[in-house]
């Protein structure tokens, strides 16, 4: 039982760095989009886009921790011991980023706009990243029980290196959807704009795994060798497939399935770490069965899990199908009968 | 402060910023909670009104709850997560030890967090191009959904009220977990119910105080009538619901958590005829400085007869319980929590005769200036609920098994003050910027309302700029809508 609710939280990880990094790559094109005037349908079409679902997209973030505590609350104890600060940090960075993207919509002056704006954009950059350093850091096996907190934990090469990594994976992700989006309501000035930003992205992150692999080697020795080679190797090579069936799409124009084989590579490249590290929770010191909780607790969670599957899944379709479909949109002013405020210039 | 403490066991030095900080970011976050829970379900009140008796005037408060709805909702997600994850940063000691143990109730939460986090997207946004009774039924699960949420926390903290569903092996670690009566404990029931009830409350009566502000500022039209009866009249309808249930919490603690029950009501030595003290100091000796002193009362309330025996703080050794100050504070939140909760029923008495009286709100200009104070108070009381849980259950996490000081990380206290004043920054200006942005909207609105036909001045390119399903809006915003809401405006 103990695996299966470790894959659960393999999943729930992929789930929040697909669903999540879509989220911070627009945060990331919003960040690089230019000044006010420049910017502007950029911007529009990035809160349009995002505005219905970012909600949820985080509410995987919490998943991954509950999940993470319950079902192995040694390794969550020795996480956020070893890993404060990038984890205080990345946290700090989730609430700025939601709420400078919540209240940037309502506000109609520039300059509280742009306030909003910065934040929403900034903190995209940086919670990512840190969640990425986190990531590096376990992967490295400089997490074990009783760790104390220091920067070596996050601020060495490996854990730079993915956290770098993340961002860019953000930034592809966030770019291909933003491109359908484009398509999806009719933007068409900005089809070519972001086209081109997933295939810069794309190949920020082919140039950051290539560096990675020299680094890597002996900074992370357990979860290398798993990549290269066995089940991992398979899953890092469908993940690369999907990078370039991405790319081949993305150079031919072809929208459709352009957002799943993005999503395919970034899942499967969370999914060959999780094969990679087996049997280690934390390589290579904790392995899955001696970090799992109470038994009685495991079969609990699966069961919940079971429930969520059944009640939360057709939500999401139906969420998705809905915002797919174009029939979500935040009310406006002419909803609301609202009428412009003295010092209002938007 | 922590005198007694400090003469238990060495509290770490890195203790003093952690519970600051959980407090603080507890402390910003519960005074969202109530419109996560409750808001949702005033508004489909509202809307399925609106729809029902083809109400416009309803159906534009509805669109204007969801509106800040989706503001606050958005706010409130992002300070929840915070939560979350301090629970790690500052408590590991607790999540490592007893995650397994009671987590489940978060992995309930989640789950329904995110049934409720779908669900209201869905509502928020679907309101311009859903089938608007299609929207409605979407909606309707959504109270549902925030119920579940709340089993789920509160499932979590009453377990740390009363922590049962576990055996401890000979290093005191927990064995043979059962998942059920850990999540069914004792103070479940009670503190659920409690909760609910209060956040209704809340979300009610701070809507309704918002247009009884209106009210008294003259603006007596239709609008502001219904956005204030139907609100209040939901957390007046609660009041005295929550007075019983409130009252059978205060027994059920001290039944179960004896000890906090006396840190609330300030009674020293286990005795029989407790007198009841409303509000005063305890001092370290176990005397009571100033306060009103009411004989025998204690021991009525929680027993029925004044020779009920009621377990003393001095039951307990001095580092198994609250110190006198943390007494005190608990104490008074308590007595604060009732005393707004009693003058609370007057008003919705008040309420009540003039309705039955002459079929309308009550006249007096008085009623409507305690109305409009009624929702800041119920805010004040959901705070001081949370203090006199939290307080009363010190020096416990874990009541009777994990102290606070054995939960708190070692990260160094210094770094925890850097954090926690950079937090205070970051939540001042966030729920600044919110508060902002919210009364910003009512500004719009008011403008709006009191010059009819306004609504046209803004663009509507800025107001809608993407059409359906791809379609490039060439006829501008209000043709695609007309259509989709037909009949409803």
């Amino acid at each position: 039982m103990a695996e299966v609710v470790a894959w659960v939280l393999v999943v729930a990880i992929a789930a929040y760095a697909c669903a999540g990094g879509t989220d911070y790559g627009a945060g990331f094109w919003d960040l690089l989009a230019g000044g006010a005037e420049r910017g502007k349908p950029v911007r529009r079409l990035i809160d349009h886009a995002m505005a219905p679902v970012w909600e949820v997209n985080n509410v995987w973030l919490i998943f991954v921790v509950v999940v993470m505590w319950t079902g192995f609350p040694t390794v969550f104890q020795a996480v956020f011991e070893a890993m404060w600060l990038p984890l205080a940090l990345a946290v700090v960075g989730t609430v700025l980023r939601g709420a400078g993207f919540a209240l940037r919509k309502p506000a109609r002056r520039l300059a509280r706009r742009r306030i909003a704006g910065v934040t929403f954009a900034v903190a995209s950059l940086i919670t990512p990243f840190f969640f990425g350093t986190v990531l590096g850091g376990i992967a490295s096996g400089r997490v074990a029980v009783g760790t104390p907190a220091s920067a070596d934990a996050w601020a060495n090469p490996t854990s730079l290196l993915t956290g770098l990594l993340a961002v860019a994976a953000t930034a592809f992700l966030g770019a291909v959807f933003l491109w359908c989006d484009a398509r999806r309501f009719g933007a068409d000035d900005l089809l070519d704009y972001f086209r081109l930003r997933a295939l810069l992205a794309f190949g920020a992150v082919v140039v950051l795994a290539l560096v990675g692999l020299p680094v890597t080697r002996d900074d992370a020795r357990y979860v290398w060798e798993g990549l290269s080679g066995g089940l991992g190797l398979a899953a890092v090579i469908l993940s690369a497939v999907c990078g370039v069936a991405t790319v081949l799409l993305l150079v031919r124009r072809i929208h459709r399935w352009s957002r799943w084989t993005a999503v395919g590579s970034v899942a499967l490249t969370v999914g060959a770490w999780g094969l990679a590290q087996r049997p280690y929770m934390l390589p290579t010191s904790l392995t899955v069965t001696e970090a799992a909780g109470a038994a009685h607790t495991l079969r609990w969670l699966g069961i919940v899990t079971l429930v969520a599957i059944v009640l939360v899944g057709p939500a999401l379709v139906l969420l998705f199908r809905l915002d797919n479909l174009g029939d979500l949109e935040g009310l406006g002013d002419t909803d609301t009968r609202a009428a412009p405020a003295p010092g209002d210039d938007l | 402060m922590l005198s007694t403490m400090i003469q238990a066991a060495d509290p770490p030095s890195q203790l003093l910023p952690a519970r600051e900080l959980m407090a603080f970011t507890l402390g910003s976050h519960i005074l969202l909670v109530p419109f996560g829970v409750a808001l949702p379900a005033i508004t489909l009140l509202m809307h399925y009104r609106g729809l029902r008796r083809n109400d416009p005037v309803a159906l534009t408060l509805a669109r204007r709850w969801s509106a800040v709805m989706a503001v606050q909702f958005a706010v409130g997600v992002v300070t929840g997560t915070v939560l979350s994850f301090e629970l790690g940063l500052l408590w590991p000691g607790m999540m490592g030890r007893w995650g397994d143990v009671f987590g489940l109730g978060f992995g309930v939460e989640a789950w329904a967090f995110f049934l409720e986090a779908v669900l209201i997207a869905i509502y928020l946004y679907g309101w311009r191009r859903l089938k608007p009774w299609t929207h409605f039924w979407l909606g309707a699960p959504l109270p549902l959904a925030a119920l579940m949420g709340a089993f789920g926390i509160i499932a979590a903290n009453s377990w740390m009220n009363t922590p049962q569903g576990f055996k401890l092996d000979a290093e005191g670690n927990p064995v043979d977990v059962d998942v059920r009566q850990a999540i069914f404990t004792p103070m479940f029931g009670p503190q659920y119910w409690h909760f609910v009830v209060a956040m209704f409350m809340t979300a009610g009566f701070v809507v309704g105080g918002i247009y009884a502000v209106g009210w008294l500022r003259g603006r007596r039209d239709r609008y502001h009538r219904l956005g204030f009866t139907l609100p209040f009249t939901v957390a007046a309808l609660l009041t005295p619901v929550q007075f019983v249930v409130g009252d059978s919490t205060a027994r059920a603690v001290f039944h179960k958590q004896p000890v906090k029950f006396a840190a609330t009501e300030l009674v020293w030595k286990t005795d029989t005829h407790v007198p009841e003290y409303l509000f005063g100091r305890l001092n370290e000796d176990g005397t009571i400085a100033g306060g009103i002193k009411i004989p025998q009362l204690d021991s009525i309330l929680a027993g029925f007869k004044p020779s009920t025996q009621v377990t003393g703080l001095t039951s307990v050794p001095a580092s198994d319980r609250p110190t006198a100050v943390q007494a005190t504070i608990a104490h008074w939140a308590f007595d604060i929590m009732v005393t707004v909760g009693s003058l609370l029923i007057l008003l919705a008495l008040w309420y009540a005769w003039a309705w039955l009286r002459h079929r309308d709100l009550p006249r007096s200009r008085w009623f409507f200036r305690c109305a409009a104070l009624a929702g800041g108070a119920c805010l004040l009381t959901v705070e001081c609920g949370w203090i006199t849980t939290e307080v009363g259950r010190q020096p416990w996490i874990v009541y009777n098994h994990m102290r606070v000081s054995e939960a708190v990380t070692d990260t160094r206290a210094g770094s925890l003050w850097v954090m926690f004043g950079f937090v205070v920054v970051v939540y001042v200006a966030v729920f600044g910027a919110f508060l902002m942005t919210v009364l910003k909207m009512r500004t719009r609105w008011r403008i709006a309302d009191e010059s009819p036909g306004s609504p046209g001045a803004l663009s509507p390119e800025a107001d809608s700029p993407y059409g359906p399903r791809g379609e490039r809006e060439t006829s501008g915003a209000a043709d695609t809508r007309g259509g989709t809401s037909g009949g409803v405006s």
